[in-house]
């Protein structure tokens, strides 16, 4: 199993290396989307509430770019049906595609936190910084569990983007939440302070009970 | 519980229960109006088999009879 | 047969409904602070638990269907999660008429249970284009069941999300069915009980309707067999169909 998905992961990663599909748009977007906030909302710098809920749409939008993308290579060249008849286990594909996506996520904030910290974030993102990766690391996880899925979904139907995007958001409005209100205090105008453990303990749960639940109703999906 | 909202008098408030009421009861009246059309639908259709297989020339089977819940 | 027992099903839910309906209006006495406005409560709060309820029990009938393969429970998971989705809808319009009442505006965020169920029916609202999006009838039963499970599981972490964010902000405008007196609370079971039936005497009534569709046009094939009219070829539909007569049966069950 373990060696199924590491094998998957790589071609993944080596494809998106090589076709860089997904991650410089997703990238592109957010800070483009950064700067259309700046003029929607006719604001030179943000903070508490408003920068966590600038930062978490943008994000959350750019994932579903992403998301489109997840399976379409494999839905239009025949990936799946060449999986299927190795002798492996399915959920293998969940995870390497969850983790590829989590690979894709990290890599956008890699450009997309330190650009909103430099167009419109007000307060300085330093002391904030390592609270701030655990949080988006727990909404990353979620992000990816839920993306995974409905991507799957999704690709087989006839129209795939508006579904995905259609079913991905309102599930992962927990996520929002969760994030968004973690996130405020740590982008508050005087100081940093430190997010509340509630929040955290929700994206957390919301993680774990997605992922077991996408472990076990992933095989289905690749039926046929 | 702290008092939000002022009590509105009883005429106002009235307005209100009613609508939601009425909310209630118009799911469930519409509900019997699409079933009525379903209804009328399916007799339209079960007559027209009755036809069909009375005019067919070999030995059927009569339409299973519907168990009748409704006796 | 899935007309067997709604006679008595529908009697009792016209007898519960009219206990209620009385037990609202002559027995339960009138709130202190809302006043009469408060009696909406009696018909919000039950649309709003059988709603919920409703969606997860799709989810577990999903849960079933992908393990039996038996189209009959996922039928009922659709039809479940149909009857849902219009209860939720009828719970977010009464719960804004009474935020209408309350509080002048005909939507407001601070109830935690109004805003939780708008996410719920944007995500269920999906439920029927993702069944329509899918032609083949056993990928989109299969595909409809993962999405039944998804969501009935995201229903309750959604409540837990929202209330938690919600808390802070106001204390809860629109009241909870915790400390109420006596005759409230006797009166409130009641409502739930009777808007519980209703969902369930529709939901049955729906399975017939659909389970004696799908018994014509398996007579329809049969005649159609023996005729040269055939019968119409079967267009794309979001709902499931029950293969009923051998010859018609579109799929084997799989072993799971």
């Amino acid at each position: 199993m373990r060696r199924t998905v590491a094998a998957l992961l790589r071609k993944e990663l080596l494809v998106e290396l090589r076709t860089l599909e997904s991650v410089p748009g997703m990238s592109l977007f957010a800070v483009t989307t950064f700067v259309v906030f700046h003029f929607a909302l006719n604001q030179n710098s943000v903070s508490g509430d408003e920068a966590a809920g600038i930062l978490w749409v943008t994000l959350l939008f750019a994932a579903m770019l992403g998301v489109n993308r997840l399976f379409v290579a494999d839905q239009d060249q025949g990936g799946f049906d060449a999986f299927l008849l190795a002798p492996v286990d399915r959920s293998a594909m969940l995870l390497a595609k969850a983790l590829a996506l989590l690979a894709y996520l990290i890599v956008l904030e890699l450009v997309a936190v330190p650009a909103f910290g430099l167009l419109l974030l007000g307060p300085s993102l330093s002391q904030a910084l390592p609270d701030l990766l655990v949080v988006l690391l727990l909404a990353d996880l979620g992000i990816a569990v839920i993306g995974t899925l409905v991507a799957a979904l999704a690709v087989r139907t006839r129209a795939r983007d508006l579904l995905g995007a259609l079913l991905a958001l309102p599930l992962l409005v927990p996520v929002v939440i969760g994030g968004a209100r973690a996130t405020s205090p740590l982008l508050g105008l005087t100081h940093a302070a430190s997010p509340p453990i509630r929040w955290l303990l929700t994206l957390g749960l919301y993680d774990l009970v997605f992922g077991l639940i996408a472990y076990a109703v992933f095989d289905f999906l690749l039926e046929d | 519980m702290l008092a939000i909202a002022p009590a509105l008098p009883l005429h106002e408030a009235g307005k209100y229960v009613a609508g939601a009421y009425v909310v209630l009861f118009a799911i469930v009246l519409i509900y019997v109006a699409i079933m009525a059309v379903r209804l009328s639908r399916i007799e339209r259709e079960l007559g027209d088999l009755l036809k069909r297989s009375e005019r067919s020339t070999e030995a059927q089977s009569p339409p299973p009879e519907r168990e009748s819940t409704l006796a | 047969m899935y007309g067997r027992g709604l006679r008595t099903l529908s009697i009792t839910t016209v007898a519960v409904m009219a206990i209620a309906l009385g037990l609202v209006f002559f027995y339960a006495p009138l709130e202190a602070e809302q006043g009469f406005l408060q009696k909406i409560f009696y018909v919000h709060v039950p649309l709003a638990i059988v709603a919920l309820c409703g969606f997860v029990a799709g989810g577990l009938m999903a849960i079933q269907h992908l393990r039996t393969r038996d189209p009959r429970w996922d039928m009922r998971s659709y039809v479940a999660i149909h009857m849902s989705l219009i209860f939720a809808v009828a719970t977010l319009i009464t719960g804004s008429i009474w935020a209408k009442g309350s509080w002048g505006h005909w939507w407001v965020w601070s109830e935690p249970t109004l805003v939780s169920f708008l996410i719920v029916f944007l995500l269920y609202a999906t439920y029927q284009p993702l069944r329509f999006a899918i032609e083949d009838p056993e990928r989109q039963g299969r595909y409809a069941s993962v999405f039944a499970i998804l969501a009935g599981a995201f229903v309750p972490l959604n409540f837990l999300a929202v209330r938690l964010s919600t808390e802070y902000l106001h204390p809860r405008v629109l009241g909870s069915s915790s400390n109420l007196p006596a005759k409230m609370q006797l009166t409130f079971l009641v409502s739930l009980l009777g808007i519980a039936l209703l969902y369930l005497t529709l939901c049955k009534y729906e399975l017939t309707a659909k389970h004696t569709r799908a018994q014509l046009r398996a007579l329809r094939r049969r005649l159609a067999g023996e005729s040269v009219e055939g019968a119409a070829p079967r267009g794309r539909s979001a709902a499931p169909h029950l293969a009923l007569s051998p010859s018609a049966s579109a799929s084997t069950p799989r072993s799971a």
